[in-house]
This record gives C-alpha cells, structure tokens and sequence, in this order.
C-alpha cells in the first residue's frame, strides 16, 4: 500500500523493534497499515478497525495499544514492538509464546499475535499478577479470539506467569 | 502418535508473526478493490452515476454490471435441490438491490484509502420498495415481495417423513407442542475474507489466494466462468483466520471480479474485506423458527415427534436448503423416536443471504428437541435426565436407521455408533447431579438463583462425498510430503494428519510436511465443511500412507538383500529385522527408487552402497511403475459418522443485573478414535464458546427497514474470555465402524447443545417463580427480566 | 474502513491549538483517538482539520493539590487510574477508570477525551458529574471554567465552543474518611455500561452528611440522582431508606426501549445498581470512620 497522498505529509521519528525509522506518511495512516503494509511487518493483524478484537495490539512505548486506533502521525518520538521482536534474537521463542505452544492456545492463529502483545504487557506490568481463572479472563478480556473458546489461553497465561522469573 | 497430544505443528510460524494469511502476501504493484453497497434493503437503482469518482486520485477502474459483460449473471447456484424455488445474486448489483451490502460497484485504486475515497464519490439513486423482515408475515400472502417474478418470497417446501407420525399422535397419551426461536447470527471468523489475485500475461497463469475452505472448486469455477484452461489456474487457500462454514460460500461477488480486474487491468488486484463488510455481506446464518410436537405415552417414551420449521434464507439461496435440511434431518436427535414428521419452509427475505455456519442447522434440531423434551419432562412430572434416559437410543441398536429422513448431502440418516446412555451417566456423575439440590438451597439462602441444565446432541460429521490424499518421500531428504485438497482454518490438520502418517510410515512428525489447499499441488478433493477433515481426508491420507509403506519395504528389502516380511521401518530408516545397525534411510530409498542418470546428492552416494530398489529385467523403470515412493489413494464414506455428545451446567443468575454466571461447565463427548486429544479439546472449547455467543449474547439485529442495526464488534457481543465458561470435558471413543481408524469429527460439536444448556438452566433457576420457559435465543438479561415480570414476580410500574 | 482525507495540524502548544481551532471551520481536536479514530475509520466523522495534541507537552501534567485532583488534557486514563498520589486523594478515580474499556485502550485514551466526547453512557462523565468536578476550557478568546453540570448537553455533545478545547480536567479530592463506591453492568466485560453508578458519601456520627448519586448509560447524558440522595440525607444509610433511594432511581432512566434492552429493565438494573453502590459506599464510610 503506497503513500496515499504525497502532498499532504506528516513526518515522524520512530523506533520500531529497536530500529529507528524515519516515516513520512499521510497523516490519515494508521499505524496498523503502515506496519503492514509499508514496513511488511505482517505479523500484526487487523480484525475490526474499531479497537474491540485486539488482533491489531502492538506496544506503543512499552504499553499494549491498538495499531488500528493510532495514526503514524501522532507516534512521533515513540517506540513500538510487534510480535515479530517477543522472540529472542537467536530464534528462542518468548515465554508467553513458548506457553502458547506447549497449551494449544492457538488455533487459526489470526488473533495470537494481539493477545501475546496483551499478555506480555500485562506481565510485565502488573506487580502480582492474579493467576485465579477470573482474573487471568479480566486481563486477557480486551482481546477476541474465535477459535480457542479461550480456556487454554487461560492456561497458557498462567503456565507464562509461574515460569517467568518474577 | 495417533491418540497423543502432541504439540502442534503449525505453531511456530503462527506465534512469530510469521503466518501467511492472504492480506500478508506481498504483490508488489498490487491494486486495490474497495465496494460501494446498497444502503438499501430492498430498492430500484434509478441512477448510477461513477464519472466524478472515477476522475479521482489514484482510481484505475470502477466497476458496475454494465462493464462485466458475460459476467453480468446470476451466480451458480451450489446445491441445486428439486423443492427450491432458487434465486441468486450477481456479482454486481444490475437494476435492483436486495439487501443492504449488496455490491453495487467496485472501485480499483492504487491503495484501499483512495479506492474507499472513490467509493463513497459515486453517485446513485434508489427507490425504495417495501420490505418486510418477520418469517411468518414474509410467507403472508399479501407481503411484500422479495423476488417479484416469485410472486410470494417462499424459497423452498421439503417434507420428509419417518415412520407413521400421524399413527402415533393419535395413540399418544401426552402431546407436547412448543414453539422455538433461534436469531440470526454470523460466523465472524477473526480474519475477514480476503482474495489477492495476479495474472500472468505471457504464460495465461491466474494465481489467487482466497481465504475460502474450498479452493479447489474457486479454482473450477473460475475457470469456467472466466473461461480459462483450468490448469492455468492455481487457487491457494493460505493460513486462514477462521472459517466456521462462512468462507466455504462461493461465489461471493469479490471472488469472481478480483481476478476479473486483475486479467483485465493486468496488474494484481487485493481485496480484504473490512468488518463492516464481514457483517453486511458475508453470509449469516441461524433463524428458524420450529413448531415441534412431540407424541409421548405416560411412561415418558416418546413415540412421535411432528417438526414443521421456517427458515430464514436471506435474500438468495446460493447454498440451497441445506441448513434447513441438515435441522430437519437430526430433527429426531439421539432419540428412538420411530415416528418422525418434517416440514420445512425457506423464506427469502431482504437480508444478507444464509449459508451454513458451524452447527449448520444441527443447534436449531438440538434446542428444538431438547426445549421439547424438558417441557415433557415437566408435564409428566418426570426428572429431565431420567425422561432422556428412557428414550435414548442404546448401544446395541447401531446402526440406526432413519431413512425417511435425508440428511443435506442426499444421504438417508443411518446413525453408525454411539454409547448415549454411558455419556449421560457419566456427566450426571460428573457434575453431581444428586448434591445440586443441596446447592441450590444453600444459595436461595444467600438471595442467589442455581439452576441447573443439560442438552443432549448428535453431530452428523464425516460426510461424502470424497477427499484424498497423496504421498511421496522426498529423494534428498527424506522428508514425507502430505497433500490434501480441503484446507485448514486452524483445526491442526498439519499435525493431525502428520500423526497419522508418521505412525504408518514410522517416522518422525517433523519429517511429516502436510499442504493443504492449494490446487498447484493437489487438485482433487471438495471442501472442509460438516466436520469431515479428520474422517475423510485423514482415512484417504492413512490409506496412501499404508501404499507408500509397502513401496518402502519393497524397495529397502530388495537394497538389503532381505525379504519383506523381514523389514523393520523405525524413525525414517528401514532395516532387517535383528539388524539395525545397517539400516537405509528413507531418502537413500527414494533416491534409489528412482532410477536417475546423476548423482548429486548425499542420499544418491548412499543408495550406491546398497542393492538396486527393484529387481526386474528390462528397462530401469519397469512398466506400470512410477519413479520414487509415492502414493495418491482416495476416501468415499459410505455413510456419515455420528458424533454424540451431553453438556450440563451449573448457572448462578445475579438478581440485580439478571446476569448468568456459570459456576460449572461440564461435557461428555464422544467423537470415536481421537488422533490428537488437546486438538479435539480445542475444537469443542471454541464450539462451547460459539455456543455461548448463540445462548446468550450473539445476535443480528435488522430493523423493520431492513438495516443491520449492529454490525460491528462493538455492538455484536462476542464473548471475550470473561463471558465463555471454564469447561471440565471428559471423553469416551465409541470408534466409528466406518472408516480404519475408527474416527467421527468434531468442529461443530461443542456449539450444538450450548443454547439448549443455558436456557434449561435457566429455567430450572428461576421456573419456581413462575416464569415460563425460554423459548427464544439467544436470550438476555433484559429478556430474563420479562420474564420476571411476567410472572408477576418483579412489579414494573 | 480507512479515515477520509483531512489537513493535519500538529499542535506544538495549547496556544496553537486553540488558534488553529479558530482558523477552520470544522475541526476536531485529536487526544488518544480512541473514540475519533473508530468514528473517523468508520467515516462517519469527515473532519476538514484535524489538530494533534500528541506534541503539547504542557498537556501531560497531572497533578495533585489539597482540593483538586487535576488531569492535564493529555493524560491518559492509565496513567491517572495507577498513580498512587490520585489513588491517595481519589479512590474513586480509580475504581471507576478500571470499568473503562481495556488496558489497551485506557493506556491511549485520555480523560479529557472521555469528559469532551461526552458519551451518555461513558463513566467517566458520570464521575465528573457526581463529584461535581469542572473543566478549564481555553480558546484563543481566553479560558474559562465550566463546571461538569453545566458541561454535558447531550449524547456526544458538550457546551464547548466550536473554538474551545479542555485544557484540564477537575476531580474535587475525597473528604477524609468518605465513602466511596463505582458499579456498573456492561454485557461483557469493558463495554459501555447498560448503567453504571457512582456514589461518594460522608458520614457524621453514623448519619449521612453528604452524598452524591451519579448515574450513565440511562439517558443522553450522565444524571445525578437528586431524589436517592435526598432519601439517604441525614438517615443512617439503612435499609429502608436504600429501598426508598432505589425507587427514587428508578424515574431518572429516561433511555427507551431498544432493540437489545427495555427501559424497565434498566429502571431495575439502576435501582439494584444503587442499592449495591450505596451500601459499599457506606460501609467504607463506616469503616473508615
Ligand atoms: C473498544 C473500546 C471500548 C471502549 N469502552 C469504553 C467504556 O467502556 N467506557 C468509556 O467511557 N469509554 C470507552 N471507550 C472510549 C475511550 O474511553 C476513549 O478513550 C475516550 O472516550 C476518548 O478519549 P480519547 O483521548 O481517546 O479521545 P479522542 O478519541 O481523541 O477524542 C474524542 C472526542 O473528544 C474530542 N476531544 C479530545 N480531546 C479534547 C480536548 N482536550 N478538548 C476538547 N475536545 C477534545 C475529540 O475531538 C473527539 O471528538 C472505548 C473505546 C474503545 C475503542
Ligand atoms: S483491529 Fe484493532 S482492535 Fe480490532
Ligand atoms: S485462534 Fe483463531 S481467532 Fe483465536
């Protein structure tokens, strides 16, 4: 998807996974596009453009954040991650993702990369994370998945938080 | 493997964001498709006018029926059926439109932002007509019309009868009659559908990835209504976000003129649909509304059961009746029933067109059925497990048969197997059904509502007509490559039939590649829709695994000096018997099956080492032989498996908010031999899932106008995690005579019973107030609160 | 589903904002997007401007003083739901922020963005309204303050001039020792409520000295329920006088019957509603005294 108008830009700094980029980008774009489709960053998926399913949740300066909700033009100076950056550098699968596979929480897989974004961000910020099943469901609850019927995300979240070092 | 619960295959790519759905497929160049729709449910067009639109930045082409020329038809009717009445639609909307969503034109930009632009620019006009929405008043005979040339908007009239209904109504002690809602809902796979097209000038290829379940026959009807060698057209189903029946419809408009605008403008066309698209033009499914009688003796046995059913077929019938067909058929459930009346109608009515969506019918049997069944239990004063019990079809009356009754894909209704009475047993044992009433007490003292309930079910799986499988051991390698022509929607086939496999050729699910959906590798196939995946492409795959087998131990017997009988396959080698310390590994066998002129590669310097493959006299490749280990083998059921299962739970009604929460959730269910049992786990835990969306919270809302009033995941309510039940399953595997491994399906199962669970729930909740039953889902609070009204036990002012 | 082209300015200073809000006819200011950019992806908001806080650094500061808990436009909700001084000062704050969406949302949307987008059934709105907080509104006339009865109009639509924007948001602090409670009922988990209610109260010597009932979701615009307060005044929060500032609640819902949920059942949901909040306010009250 190209640069819909080229006479009408806004240009931001950011960091992306760690790489600074320097974007010039029509101010209408929203930053789940330009991921997409201008820096082929696939792995976010887009399921509503309304901000309800969280297929299309990124870390927006360390917080999980809709990438359908945000234009580029409003990011400048920030920080993103996508779920292209959880796993190590030498291939090692992050410990949510590694929990994911050993529980079956995937099954299409279309709204995996969202919900690991949600759950990172929730383990990494939330002091004594509750591992009841409820409070696993209210932090997992911002993300649709139409597949799972949920129960081992459950699983997996929890499997994630004991096996973190924390 | 077969029976473990390996980890699956798929996984890895899928978690690193490294999946390929069909948005994700770069095409460099690639233009983009965006939809003007009507706004209207049912109106004239009196004007199209795309002249400013066109002139717009970045538009290459605006499509409207007048520039589709031969494609300016009705599309294919799939399931053609004598009781029908049959409309389809066209690709793009010519005079008139039928329901809001409809395609009127389609634009083709540079990027999805210009071409919604343009969209938007064009101007039209519509008059408006008369519509009318409610099934009973659209069968009405002075109703406004949805087709005019019908005359009347009825889509279809089936009758299938079973035994001597009429007989036993008039022999019955107690007749039960209710009447059953079931509201519309839609599949909502998490990935709209999506199609990307690119057409070679030079050599005549059309490639497309479409996010359909039944890429091979896109690929025929592209083929035939582009009319282009079928060869040259490729149709890959790549990762697919979902399906649930919606993406096995074909053709949506989208999926004819993609590759019409990528030939024509010869430049790759993408189309991904937006939600809001999804909603209002992706097909839906589920309203019906039954009228079920059922004629019972005194003793609880049910001895008749007169069913005469609407459904709501949308504006279109592209799929035929099958849903309507599939409710009717399973009408009789997992009863002994032996007197069963049918009587179904399609209405059309100005909506979004209804194809099947996972359960297809077989939820709106289910609640139907066991809606009746709880009242029975009730009017004879008999306890609702117990009044199941006597009615259940025993074990040792497989088959059973039902023969006046055609299940959808025109074969009679034969029930292969099923253990229903253990089932119960089980799960009245599991969810301590002689504790609840103890419970219950204990939370009336609190102020709180328990109720519990329970719904029985059948799932028909595994049905005909085909699928196949092919074989072949890679030469340098070793590797075993899978094909199959039905697809995944993120069911696990990679690692199911992988398990498979590796058992039949004892090696590792590693070296297993399976590919599925993709017409350039394998061309022969149908479709996955009815849970048949697992029973009929994995019997297919198990087959050519077993020809592939002996092709190994030919060959590895000849290169050892050995006999057959004395071959030992373990972990991709081969070796004789008491020997394995000179074992030949797959790829030195394929290599060496293969009589080739060069040698580059590892697997060649080892197949020198040993005897040649073959011993025969004459030329290298003996006749009738093929090169290298591979095996094509196909599987036609000759009948459909019968999955069957039994859910219960344990609901807690909160008496502010007339939410339910459900303390337990517990399932027996029985889908014969399980290959991988976290895979049938998941399938039922996103089935229940789904179940509640149609229980509780999922449903279409048309207003008197016909606008879809909630079309977007803001007011359609999918459950999130915090409404969907933990669930406590346990199995039995009541194995299918039908096929080798003994397997039925499951993707539809957990969705079945759900409504039916919920709602007996329910009512056993709060029935001591003097509400009565529900009748109608999915229900709510509100409507709980109506209830409660009614029965005069919350005063409204 | 993409926005409709608009010009975009990208403020650097309130002063900025406000004069580029004068310059055009129709413009919309941009915070956290978290309700502009659906309506905008949905195209049923065409702005011709768009003007981007995301750069105003005078508008992320969030403070606390003796009497005002004060939200700098750009300060998200997350931000003001987990810091400790607003927690101290406000409990409520919190409580009623965590009912507002996901962590997802709340970490881009702000709180002056929830109170300027002015959603009958948004929370915190109703917030405002029962602490009777207020707004600093600014423009290039000058600025003034609109206190949060005066704010609200109707469903999405304030008193803000067309050139106005809200600089800062108010909550009063809580009185040592108040009673403090949010509840609400949404169909799932982070929606907007069917009804919610807010209840901050005082208690002297076991009686009820002060209290405010607020309410959203059961009209056009969050409702502060005058007639439950005034059955709880000066009583000792017990059960009948619960059950009489339940029957006074339930006149004040004055959504209609729609496709999904009838009025009468949101009349109960708010009466029962009350009942609870009031009774987990009083018991804070009580336990804090
Ligand atoms: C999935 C989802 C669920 C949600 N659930 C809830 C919920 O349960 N309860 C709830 O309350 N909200 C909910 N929201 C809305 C959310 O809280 C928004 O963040 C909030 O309403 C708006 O804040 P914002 O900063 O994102 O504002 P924006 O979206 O940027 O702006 C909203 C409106 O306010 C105007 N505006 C913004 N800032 C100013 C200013 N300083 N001065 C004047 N006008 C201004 C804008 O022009 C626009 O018209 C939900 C949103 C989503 C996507
Ligand atoms: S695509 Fe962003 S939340 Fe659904
Ligand atoms: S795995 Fe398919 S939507 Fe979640």
């Amino acid at each position: 998807m190209a640069l819909t108008d080229a006479s009408n830009t806004v240009n931001v700094e950011l960091k992306v996974n760690g790489k600074a980029v320097n974007a010039d980008v029509d101010p209408r774009l929203l930053l789940s596009d330009y991921l997409r489709h201008e820096l082929r960053l696939t792995g976010t998926h887009v399921g509503c453009e309304q901000g309800v399913c969280g297929c299309c949740t990124v870390h927006i300066d360390g917080h999980p954040a809709r990438s359908c909700l945000t234009l580029v033009g409003q990011l400048d100076g920030s920080e993103i991650r996508t779920v292209e950056d959880l796993a190590g550098a030498d291939g090692q699968l992050h410990v949510v993702q590694e929990a994911f596979h050993n529980n079956h929480a995937l099954q299409c897989g279309f709204c995996t990369p969202g919900f690991l974004m949600s759950i990172v961000g929730h383990i990494e910020h939330e002091e004594n994370p509750d591992l009841s099943d409820e409070g696993i469901r209210d932090a997992i609850s911002g993300n649709l998945c139409r597949c799972t019927g949920y129960q081992n995300i459950v699983s997996a979240v929890r499997e994630a938080i004991e096996g973190s070092d924390r | 493997m077969f029976g473990e619960s390996i980890k699956r295959k798929e996984d890895p790519r899928l978690l690193r964001g490294e999946g390929s759905y069909v948005d994700d497929i770069d095409m460099p160049g690639a233009l983009h498709a965006a939809f003007l729709r009507s706004p209207a449910a049912r109106a004239r067009i009196t004007s199209i006018d795309t002249t400013v639109a066109a002139a717009m930045p970045g538009v290459v082409k605006i499509y409207t029926a007048d520039d589709l020329g031969d494609l300016d038809m009705d599309l294919p009717l799939l399931i053609p059926h004598p009781s029908m009445r049959p409309k389809t639609q066209r690709p793009l909307a010519r005079d008139d439109v039928f329901y809001v969503g409809q395609a009127i034109a389609m634009v083709v930009a540079t990027d999805r932002y210009l071409a919604e632009d343009a969209a938007g620019a064009i101007d039209f006009e519509l008059d408006n007509l008369a519509v009318e929405l409610g099934l009973d008043a659209a069968l009405a005979p002075d109703a406004p019309v949805v087709h005019e040339d019908l005359g009347d908007n009825l889509a279809a009239d089936l009758v299938m009868n079973e035994g001597d209904p009429d007989g036993a109504f008039e022999r019955a002690d107690h007749i039960v009659e209710i009447e059953v809602t079931v509201d519309r809902s839609t599949a909502a796979p998490m990935e709209c559908r999506a199609i990307a097209a690119r057409f070679d000038r030079l050599t005549g290829d059309l490639l497309v990835y479409d996010t359909t379940q039944a890429p091979i026959s896109i690929r025929g009807g592209l083929a035939s209504i582009l009319d282009l060698d079928e060869d040259r057209v490729r149709v890959i189903a790549p990762d697919v976000g979902g399906g649930f029946g919606q993406k096995v419809m074909q053709f949506y408009p989208d999926e004819l003129l993609v590759p019409l605008a990528a030939i024509e403008l010869d430049r790759p066309v993408k189309f991904t649909e937006d939600r809001t698209e999804n909603f209002i033009s992706s097909n839906h499914e589920r309203t019906q509304i039954h009228r079920i009688k059922l004629a019972a003796m005194n003793d609880g046995e049910v001895i008749g059961l007169v069913d005469s059913l609407v459904h709501d077929t949308g504006a279109f019938i592209p799929y035929g009746i099958a849903v309507a067909q599939v409710a009717a058929s399973v009408i009789g459930g997992p009863y002994r029933i032996p007197n069963i009346g049918t009587h179904l109608k399609c209405v059309y009515t100005p909506t979004v067109p209804v194809s099947p969506y996972r359960g297809a019918g077989r939820p709106h049997a289910c609640f139907a059925l066991e809606r009746a069944m709880d009242q029975l239990a009730l009017d004879l004063g008999l306890d609702r497990w117990e009044i199941r019990r006597r009615n259940l079809i025993a074990a040792d009356e497989f088959p059973y048969h039902r023969e006046g009754l055609i299940f959808a894909t025109g074969t009679p209704v034969i029930m292969d197997s099923g253990e229903y009475h253990e089932s119960l047993d089980k799960l009245e044992e599991a969810i301590d059904v002689a504790g609840f009433e103890a419970k219950r007490a204990e939370a009336m003292a609190e102020g709180k509502y328990l109720g519990l309930g329970l719904g029985f079910y059948v799932e028909v799986t595994g049905v005909g007509p085909y699928e196949g499988g092919q074989i072949r051991v890679h030469p340098i390698t070793g590797k075993v490559y899978v094909n199959t022509g039905l697809t995944g929607q993120g069911q696990g086939h990679e690692t199911v039939y992988a398990q498979i496999v590796s058992d039949v050729l004892s090696c590792s699910v590693d070296d297993v590649i399976v590919t599925e959906g993709d017409t350039g590798v394998f061309d022969w196939g149908v479709a996955t829709f009815a849970s048949r995946a697992a029973v009929v492409s994995g019997s297919a795959i198990h087959k050519s695994a077993k020809l592939v087998r002996e092709q190994i131990i030919e060959a590895a017997a000849n290169m050892l000096e050995s006999s057959a009988e004395d071959i030992v396959l373990e972990d991709g080698k081969a070796f004789v018997n008491g020997v394995p310390d000179r074992p030949v590994g797959f790829a030195a066998i394929a290599t060496a099956s293969n009589p080739l002129r060069y040698s580059f590669s590892e697997s060649s310097q080892v197949a020198t080492q040993f005897a040649p493959a073959s011993q025969h006299d004459g030329p290298p490749l003996a006749e009738g032989a093929h090169p290298g280990l591979e095996a094509t083998d196909y599987f036609s059921p000759e009948q459909d498996t019968w999955a069957s299962g039994v859910h219960a739970a344990i609901v807690e009604i909160d008496p502010v908010t007339l939410d339910i929460n459900i303390d337990r959730y517990v399932l027996v269910h029985d889908c014969g031999r399980m290959i991988n049992p976290a895979i049938v786990e998941g399938q039922i835990s996103g089935g229940v899932a789904s179940g509640m969306g149609g229980a509780f919270y999922e449903r279409i809302n048309y207003d008197d106008d016909g606008n879809l009033t909630n079309a977007s995941f803001m007011e359609f309510l999918m459950p999130y995690a915090t409404e969907v039940p933990h669930m406590e399953m346990h199995h039995l595997e009541t194995p299918s005579p039908l096929n080798p491994l003994g397997m039925k399906g499951v993707g539809e199962a957990g969705t079945i019973p759900v409504a039916q669970v919920i709602a007996s729930a329910i009512d056993d909740a709060l029935s001591h107030l003097g509400t009565s039953p529900i009748l109608h889902v999915p229900t709510s609070p509100s409507m709980i609160h109506e209830k409660l009204v009614e029965a005069g036990h919350l005063v409204e002012e | 589903m993409k926005p409709a082209p608009f010009d975009y300015i990208a403020a650097s200073s309130v002063a900025e904002a406000a004069r580029a809000r004068a310059d055009s006819d129709y413009s919309v200011l941009l915070a956290g997007g978290q309700s502009l950019i659906p309506t905008m992806n949905f195209r049923l908001a065409q702005p011709d401007v768009v003007i981007d806080l995301s750069r105003v650094s005078e508008l992320r500061t969030l403070e606390v003083d003796h009497s005002w808990v004060r939200v700098a436009a750009m300060v998200t909700q997350q931000k003001t739901e987990l810091d400790p001084a607003v927690k101290a000062a406000n409990p409520l704050i919190a409580e009623t922020l965590a009912r507002v969406a996901h962590p997802a949302i709340r970490s881009r949307g702000t709180v002056a963005g929830s109170i300027a987008h002015a959603d009958g059934a948004a929370e915190l709105p109703a917030l405002l309204t029962t602490l009777d907080g207020e707004v600093t509104a600014v423009s290039s006339r000058g600025s003034r303050t609109i206190s949060a009865e005066d704010l609200f109009e109707f469903h999405l639509t304030t008193t803000l001039e067309e050139d106005e924007l809200i600089s800062e948001v108010r909550f009063p602090v809580l009185a040592p020792g108040a009673g403090y409670a949010f509840d609400e009922f949404a169909r799932r988990h982070g929606d907007f409520a069917l009804a919610g209610v807010c209840v901050a109260l005082t208690l002297q010597d076991g009686n009820c000295e002060s209290i405010a009932i607020g309410a959203c979701g059961i009209g056009s615009r969050p409702v502060r329920l005058r007639e439950a307060e005034a059955a709880l005044m000066g009583g000792t929060i017990n059960d009948e006088e619960i059950a009489a500032a339940q029957e006074a609640a339930r006149g004040y819902v004055t959504t209609e019957t729609d496709m999904t949920t009838t009025q009468a059942y949101r009349r109960h949901l708010l009466a029962g509603l009350v009942g609870r909040t009031v009774r987990t306010a009083a018991a804070r009250a009580r336990g804090g005294e």
